[in-house]
């Protein structure tokens, strides 16, 4: 795994990947497309415009989730946010709103991150000498540093990666140990992150 | 953030009985809080700030490095209607953010 993003002359990126690694993407990439779920259906053609609108209201509780709790957090409130003096159920209320109003198009972004980065490996060429170049342009460098961001939150939450000093812990982790695996793709996927923003 | 506070300085000059009551100043601007974590990359940070807000460089580095040292900073302030939209847009680049009415 020491395939880095290189910019492309006339912009966008590119990276060689073997065939372990476009696997090991294509699956991470598919269980966050499984964690967000699926979208809202599309309101049939004669649907009452009202009952479509309400219909499309999001949710108005936090994800139970750790993971899906980082990738939608509350708006209001929590530690530092400057709110001391304010109500609880004020600051819970004004979250649910928020919420409600804007989850939903939050999920659908997350998903089309994830969408593109399953996309772009399904269509990588036949694998000469066991690597295929991927070449990110247009929208793409974008999509996959959102997805990239969204799966490293994602493992961080269910590796508990809540400090800096509990993670430099977790990288010294002897190899027998079962949480290893996903520690290795967590710094893995970093240095994909950090390699494509210093493409953009 | 005194600086971008838009209060009339006028009011409250002498004291009244309001002041006991801590009604929310309607003018007093509300602020987007970004929070630290310990997964978003420095160079991440960064980058959002410069490419959402349109900081420079030196700015955007300097507010990454204020939420990774003091814990949060202010990224912006306005109504909070403006705020509810940066922190819908900070969510959507995966950073911890909040909005509160500004009291710094």
């Amino acid at each position: 795994m020491g395939g880095t993003f290189e910019p492309l002359k006339g912009g966008g990126a590119a990276i060689a990947l073997d065939e372990i690694e476009i696997s090991i993407l294509r699956s991470l990439a598919v269980q966050l497309l499984e964690l967000i779920g699926p979208g809202e259906p599309e309101p049939a053609a004669d649907a009452d415009p009202l009952a479509v609108l309400f219909a499309s209201d999001g949710p108005t509780e936090p994800p139970s989730d750790p993971a899906l709790a980082r990738l939608f957090p509350d708006a209001y409130g929590g530690p530092g946010a400057g709110d001391e003096g304010v109500d609880p159920e004020e600051l819970a209320a004004r979250s649910s709103e928020f919420r409600r109003f804007t989850e939903n198009d939050l999920r659908t972004r997350k998903r089309e991150d994830a969408l593109a980065v399953v996309h772009s490996l399904s269509g990588l060429g036949p694998v000469g000498e066991g690597v295929a170049v991927l070449e990110l342009t247009g929208e793409l460098p974008l999509r996959w540093l959102g997805a990239l961001n969204d799966l490293r939150l994602t493992i961080a939450a269910r590796l508990d990666i809540t400090e800096d000093d509990e993670s430099a812990a977790l990288f010294r982790l002897p190899d027998e140990d079962p949480r290893k695996p996903m520690v290795m793709a967590y710094l893995w996927l970093g240095g994909l992150q950090e390699t494509l923003i210093e493409t953009l | 953030m005194g600086q971008v506070s838009v209060a009339p300085i006028e009011i409250e000059r002498t004291e009244s009985a309001e002041e006991t009551y801590a009604v929310p100043e309607p003018d007093v601007p509300w602020v987007t809080l970004v929070h630290n974590d310990p997964v978003n990359l420095m160079s991440y940070v960064t980058y959002v700030f410069q490419a959402y807000f349109g900081y420079s460089k030196d700015k955007a580095h300097k507010l990454m490095l204020d939420v990774h040292h003091k814990g949060r900073a202010v990224v912006s302030s306005g109504t909070r209607e403006e705020m509810e939209r940066d922190v819908q847009a900070m969510h959507g680049y995966g950073l911890w953010a909040t909005l509160s009415q500004d009291r710094f």
